[in-house]
């Protein structure tokens, strides 16, 4: 073998370990993340009971002696959380349906590209909009003194869970077998009976992959919901109330911490919590994405 | 009297197995240098698997298995760097797979892969690649158009003027006139006898009357089994196996 | 009920739940582009932030925005690029391209203030690289490095098997095959994913509080160990945490950061759209 084939040979063997290390770096970089998490917020365990934290009432951080309760922010997450899905699944897939199995060609295209647009949207001009527009119009509505509220962030986040849940799930229905729309016609059912009972029956793991990836996106969603529910880190009663989240909890106080405090630590732990949340539902929805594959 | 020939290829108890089917069962064969070889047989008689482990293509299949050996020019093909295993041992495809670039760049691929930078030398070889192919005339003006606007049967030639230009021993044409029209068709197999004088050839076809026109050795393979190896000639016209003879009269295949 | 006209109902709600969808979106971009094109002009674009940020221009803002988008491409592209690679061109099904897969589905899902504590505890204060440039464009590349391998992956799978069948078997390696062969003709796909997520980093807020957004600092980065305003941290400190600000400052800077990413988007779409229409294969 000449000189020149085997300096070609070592570089191409550097070349592939480097595509292998890359590889790698995103195992390296999910078990980075949780070990970073672990190693600022695990230290506030000493201090409170993971019950404690978990299941206290009160957070008040920087009272004395501070408590450190997250139920409140956790409550506070599942009711924005559980509005925004009311509103995002139903109107969601219907939007699904419409542009994958209806819509004309011409429309299908406008519509998919309205939804991209959304996506492409920032969170914090979502929010900046969401706390000009929506507050006010709530507030008058329900006459409340002030209409940054669960219900807004709610709205707010429905909208923004829309392209995810739009996107996947139409993949998901676009990707039924056309046979099975051919046979359902030839049996003579509607195209309405065909589209509801066969094709949404045949995506259901595809569509509630992309129901759970549009939650996934809402629990994480920082910006617009810390813009627009009020931030109050009280136990919620009504869609009403103003309350507070954890992600927007983590991004309002970190500025106001000492590094390695209790404060500090507890953040980090919020952030532990979220972390293992969307661990969690990502991977599910893997699973469910995997399904339709097949 | 007649010359012994040289011993190319030396297949020895060679058999292949993609998962749980096997193509081809403990195969043993020879073929000489500058000659014809041609394998016939049904679709899923092994056939373009065999080509494809002469070339060590197999190995980028991850459920492909096989035992046995191949020995070139009395070299176990393992023990060959797989690289200079496939620039000697060159296939061209049943379909012609231009790249999406120019006809000269098509050509030049090859030889540049192989550390050949020399805008004038890669002219010379793209020019000797073309002429040897029977295409020179037909492009010689148009060397920076892409190869994609070519047609079915230039393509073909293409393929063959790419491989040339690699200075393969050994070429292996796998069906390389079934998309073609009959003048096509008769321009690639009047390439083969020329080329001949200079590599060694085989020629996998499913086109019974094509090992006939230019074969000349054939082997007859049967659900990966060998069932008959002969001058073209003889097998065509004294075939010893009635299976052989079956497909040969077109009763099934 | 006539099943015709059952058909005609549900039809209607479909459509009607799709206008929701696509209506607050023109009405989000309605209402920025009417109230905030007023306050943009040169001086909007080019001068520093004066009187508390309540008059003069969002320029360090804008500059800053790039620069961290810029830091974050660099760094997430090569990384990305060579990662999806692996995934297409080397692995086979095996555990360890599954736990690739999921780990980068996971990074896809982690929430962008989970992000944002991550680049705190190990860029800012393990590594010790301090609120800064540095910090906030790490922080941004590590987040869209899953956007940056999905496109490169699409991209990769798309390149026809034939194009490395030919260029293997005329004897170039594995790697001349991914380099000569198959990255040229994945190229615009990879691209338009870099451009998708160059808007992704522009918008995000969350990833950057803690990393490097400086809240007030009328003044240029000159290091990539300063601290720098970055445009959707300034929108959301204008809008929440300082009163007085004039409506159409607010708006005009909305306006800025939209048509950022907008354009970008454009690009990409522009791009996959060209790519598509030249497509030989």
């Amino acid at each position: 073998m000449d000189i020149r084939t085997r300096i070609r040979k070592i570089r191409e063997f550097i070349i592939e370990r480097m595509i292998f290390l890359s590889a790698i770096l995103s195992i390296i970089i999910v078990a980075l993340i949780f070990a970073f998490l672990l190693k600022e917020g695990l230290s506030i365990f000493w201090r409170v009971p993971l019950s404690d934290f978990l299941f206290a009432r009160n957070w008040y951080p920087i009272s004395e002696p501070p408590q450190f309760g997250i139920l409140p922010l956790i409550l506070g997450s599942i009711l924005v959380t559980a509005g925004a899905g009311i509103i995002s699944i139903p109107i969601g897939i219907a939007s699904a349906l419409f542009i994958a199995e209806i819509a004309p060609r011409k429309t299908k295209e406008v519509m998919k590209a309205g939804i991209e647009l959304l996506a492409a949207i920032p969170s914090v001009v979502i929010g900046f909009i969401g706390m000009i527009t929506l507050g006010p119009l709530i507030k008058t509505i329900f006459n409340l003194p002030t209409g940054l509220t669960a219900l807004s962030g709610s709205i707010t986040l429905a909208f923004m869970a829309m392209p995810t849940i739009v996107s996947i799930a139409e993949d998901a229905i676009t990707a039924v077998p056309r046979q099975y729309r051919e046979a359902a016609i030839a049996m003579g059912a509607t195209k309405w009976q065909t589209t509801w009972r066969i094709v949404a029956y045949a995506a259901r793991p595809g569509m509630l992959a992309a129901v759970m990836l549009g939650i996934g996106r809402v629990i994480g969603e920082t910006m617009a919901v810390m813009m627009v529910t009020g931030n109050a880190a009280l136990i919620p009663h009504s869609f009403l109330q103003p309350v507070r989240t954890l992600t927007a909890t983590v991004a309002a106080e970190m500025g106001e911490t000492v590094q390695g405090g209790e404060h500090y630590a507890a953040l980090f732990a919020i952030g532990i919590v979220l972390f293992i949340i969307t661990f969690l539902i990502n991977g599910a929805a893997d699973i469910y994405l995997n399904k339709t594959k097949k | 009297m007649v010359e012994t020939p040289t011993i190319k290829i030396s297949i020895r108890n060679f058999s292949i197995h993609f998962g749980d089917t096997t193509a081809l069962k403990g195969l043993n064969l020879d073929i000489h240098r500058n000659e014809i070889f041609t394998i016939i047989g049904p679709a899923n008689s092994g056939k373009s698997s065999l080509l494809q482990s002469l070339n060590r293509l197999n190995d980028l299949n991850p459920v492909y298995k096989k035992t046995g050996t191949i020995l070139i020019d009395n070299q176990d093909i393992d023990t060959i760097d797989v690289e200079s295993l496939r620039t000697r041992v060159s296939i061209v495809f049943a379909l012609p797979f231009p790249l999406p670039l120019s006809i000269f760049d098509n050509i030049a691929y090859g030889p540049r892969m192989h550390g050949i930078k020399n805008k004038s030398k890669l002219t010379e070889i793209v020019e000797k690649g073309l002429r040897e192919a029977y295409l020179w005339d037909e492009v010689k003006d148009r060397l920076d158009s892409p190869a994609m606007n070519l047609s079915g049967g230039q393509q073909q030639r293409l393929c063959i003027a790419r491989i040339l230009a690699v200075e393969p021993e050994i070429i292996m044409f796998d069906e390389p006139t079934s998309g073609l029209d009959p003048i096509s068709t008769a321009r690639v197999e009047e390439t083969l006898r020329i080329l001949k004088e200079r590599y060694t050839i085989i020629l996998v076809t499913n086109n019974v009357a094509q090992a006939a026109r230019v074969g000349d050795r054939t082997a007859f393979l049967l659900m990966g089994e060998l069932i008959e190896l002969n001058e073209t000639k003889r097998l065509f016209t004294m075939a010893q196996d009635k299976r052989t003879d079956d497909y040969l009269t077109g009763k099934f295949g | 009920m006539n099943v015709q006209v059952k058909q005609k109902i549900a039809f209607s709600i479909l459509f009607f739940c799709t206008l929701l969808v696509i209506i607050p979106v023109l009405v989000i971009l309605v209402i920025i582009f009417a109230k905030g094109i007023s306050a943009i002009d040169i001086s909007f674009l080019t001068e520093m932030p004066t009187n508390g940020m309540t008059a003069g221009g969002i320029f360090p803002a804008i500059l800053g925005t790039l620069y961290l988008v810029l830091g974050a491409i660099l760094f997430a592209v090569p990384l990305g690029v060579l990662s999806a690679i692996y995934l297409v061109e080397y692995s086979r099904e095996n555990i360890l391209s599954r736990i690739v897969k999921l780990a980068i589905v996971n990074l896809a899902g982690v929430p962008s203030v989970v992000y944002g504590l991550f680049g705190l505890g190990i860029f800012v204060l393990f590594l010790g690289f301090g609120a800064s440039i540095l910090s906030g464009s790490l922080t941004l590349g590590i987040m869209i490095l899953p956007v940056i391998i999905t496109a490169s992956r699409e991209a990769l799978e798309s390149v026809p098997k034939s194009f490395r069948i030919v260029s293997l078997s005329l004897g170039a390696s594995k790697w001349q095959t991914i380099r000569h062969s198959v990255l040229p003709h994945a190229l615009p796909g990879i691209l338009t994913g870099t451009i998708l997520g160059l808007g992704r980093a522009a918008g995000e807020t969350a990833p950057i509080l803690f990393t490097v957004a400086a809240f007030y600092l009328p003044k240029l980065p000159t290091s990539l160990f300063d601290q720098t305003m970055a445009l959707p941290y300034h929108l959301y400190v204008i809008s929440t945490q300082v009163p007085g600000i004039p409506e159409n400052v607010r708006y005009g800077t909305a306006l800025v950061l939209l048509l950022l990413v907008l354009l970008l988007n454009l690009a990409a779409i522009i791009l996959r759209y060209q790519f598509r229409k030249r497509k030989k294969w």
